[in-house]
């Protein structure tokens, strides 16, 4: 049996031949080196995310949530729930905590969810993969399995908005986390705990609808890594990672800038520091390619 | 009668309780004390992309301008990073209340049509919402493609570098355009949406009646 145990929630961005498969191809290696053992919820449903607004309602949105709470109450009873996403961990931990402060909504849910056939009895705990790694796993035993470190590779730590806001890792301040910078420096990497474009919103799915708009943001939070000597910039958050890379050509274009910054996941950085090669890391998933890392990936491990 | 005309005969002269009776987090938007930490803290409105900032917008309610709210475009740069709800000492949750105002001007059919926000937000809602998961590929075609074809194919174009740097990394399957992700209990999910709709409705329509 594994160490730990969850009922995992891995969110539509994660999926084969999404924007974010690479991010899950790297979570799982790490996660096999830690004992982590994820089971995905059966037939789990799209969070809503923020920016169905426009017509999801109030109960709708709750509603879609709350099927994912039903899903995994019966089918991984007792398990906690953990999402990679930030999106789809504060959605759903938005709608645990609505749920929990209002009876009428939860007998609403609870109404709706009998339509497909589905109940809540309890409400399960919401946790993210970041969570998991510093809350129940600790950065001792995360640095236990370091056999490759990342010395000399300076990462600019982009914890971005909603990992930070409005729920946020416990113990940190929503101005100036340094969760990432201390997972940077756990792998060996030189962190930028003074990089002050860290929690700098990429401009969400205004990337899609307004390019401009959020491009000017992605250009200052690229530019500040840049300034402070990055090679390459880390996140937590799908949509972050996505933004602040693949838009570079067009804001080089834009601004005559010449952006091409690599920008990596948190569990990209762990699997080549735990010994695994490129493709366990999933660097082929990279748009703007991390050299450094296929070359310390190629590296034997120090073991 | 249109649910516009409906609603603004039954709350005539009193917005604000229009609001805190008929929006999601409505009833926070007098606790404001526009002290403006929001509107300093918004990314976008630093960009000066917000007509009325939020601050500015909770006292546009108190003071009963209805249509300069409801059309206003202003809500719909809101990017969900959460810092306004964060950092606000009356403890509003601003970025919700957006989201409600925006929702309820959209509803009435009041918002402004081709604001690409707008247009985005409800494309994204019925995108998960068809199969239960979101298909990333319908959905940008779908953003894209709004103004037509011949706009649509322009519009793809400038996206074509993207969208090939994504295809290489095989973070774009051009085949989920023929289906792709979905959950299998769609029935169970349309079915408990529909009664999530129906229930919702039925509440606001009530406080509309008391």
């Amino acid at each position: 049996m594994a160490k730990h145990e969850y009922a995992f929630y891995p969110g539509c961005s994660s999926q084969k031949g999404a924007s974010a498969s690479n991010y899950l191809t790297s979570v799982e290696s790490m996660c096999k080196t830690l004992d982590v053992k994820l089971t995905e919820i059966p037939d789990w449903n799209c969070c809503g995310a923020s920016i169905g607004y426009a017509e999801a309602g109030e109960l709708p949105r709750h509603v879609m949530n709350a099927r994912n709470f039903a899903l995994s109450e019966k089918n991984l009873p007792g398990q906690e729930i953990v999402a990679t996403c930030a999106a789809c961990w504060l959605g759903a931990r938005e709608t645990r905590e609505r749920l929990t402060h209002s009876d009428t909504l939860m007998a609403d849910t609870r109404e709706a969810l009998k339509e497909a056939g589905l109940t809540i009895n309890e409400m399960p705990e919401i946790r993210h993969m970041v969570e998991v790694l510093i809350e129940d796993i600790g950065f001792d035993e995360m640095k236990k399995h370091v056999v490759r470190p990342l010395e000399g590779v300076k990462i600019a730590g982009y914890v971005g908005c909603q990992t930070n806001r409005p729920f946020g890792v416990a113990g940190e301040s929503f101005e100036n986390p340094v969760y990432l910078d201390k997972m940077v420096e756990m792998v060996g990497a030189e962190s930028i705990p003074e990089y002050d474009m860290k929690v700098t919103c990429c401009g969400g799915a205004l990337a899609f609808s307004e390019p401009e708009k959020a491009q000017a943001q992605i250009k200052d939070i690229v530019e500040s890594a840049y300034d402070h000597g990055a090679e390459m910039i880390v996140t937590p958050c799908p949509l972050c990672q996505a933004n602040v890379e693949i838009y570079q050509g067009q804001i080089n274009q834009r601004y005559g800038t010449k952006f091409n910054i690599p920008v990596m996941y948190y569990s990209q950085l762990m699997v080549v520091a735990y010994g695994g090669g490129a493709k366990d890391a999933a660097l082929n998933g990279q748009v703007i390619k991390a050299r450094r890392l296929e070359e310390i990936a190629a590296k034997p491990a120090k073991g | 009668m249109s649910a516009n005309t409906a609603m603004a005969e039954k709350y005539r002269n009193n917005f604000l309780k229009e609001i805190e009776e008929q929006v999601e987090m409505g009833d926070w938007v007098k606790m404001c004390m526009q002290c403006g930490v929001c509107s300093g803290s918004c990314p976008t409105n630093f960009q000066s992309a917000w007509e009325h900032p939020p601050q500015e917008l909770f006292m546009m309610i108190r003071a009963g301008k209805r249509e300069e709210v409801l059309t206003t475009t202003s809500m719909w740069n809101c990017t969900s990073c959460y810092n306004c709800i964060v950092r606000c000492p009356r403890k509003l949750p601003i970025t919700h209340i957006m989201h409600g105002i925006a929702e309820y001007a959209h509803r009435l059919g009041m918002a402004p049509k081709m604001q690409p926000t707008r247009f985005f937000s409800g494309l994204f809602w019925k995108n998960c919402t068809h199969t239960g998961r979101v298909n990333e590929l319908k959905l940008s075609m779908g953003l894209y493609f709004k103004d037509g074809f011949g706009a649509g194919i322009k519009e793809g174009m400038k996206m074509k570098d993207v969208a090939l740097g994504l295809l290489k990394a095989k973070r774009l399957n051009p085949f989920e355009l023929l289906g792709g992700h979905k959950c299998k209990d769609q029935k169970g999910i349309q079915a408990m949406l529909k009664k999530a709709y129906e229930i919702e409705r039925s509440r606001k329509a009530a406080k509309m009646a008391g």
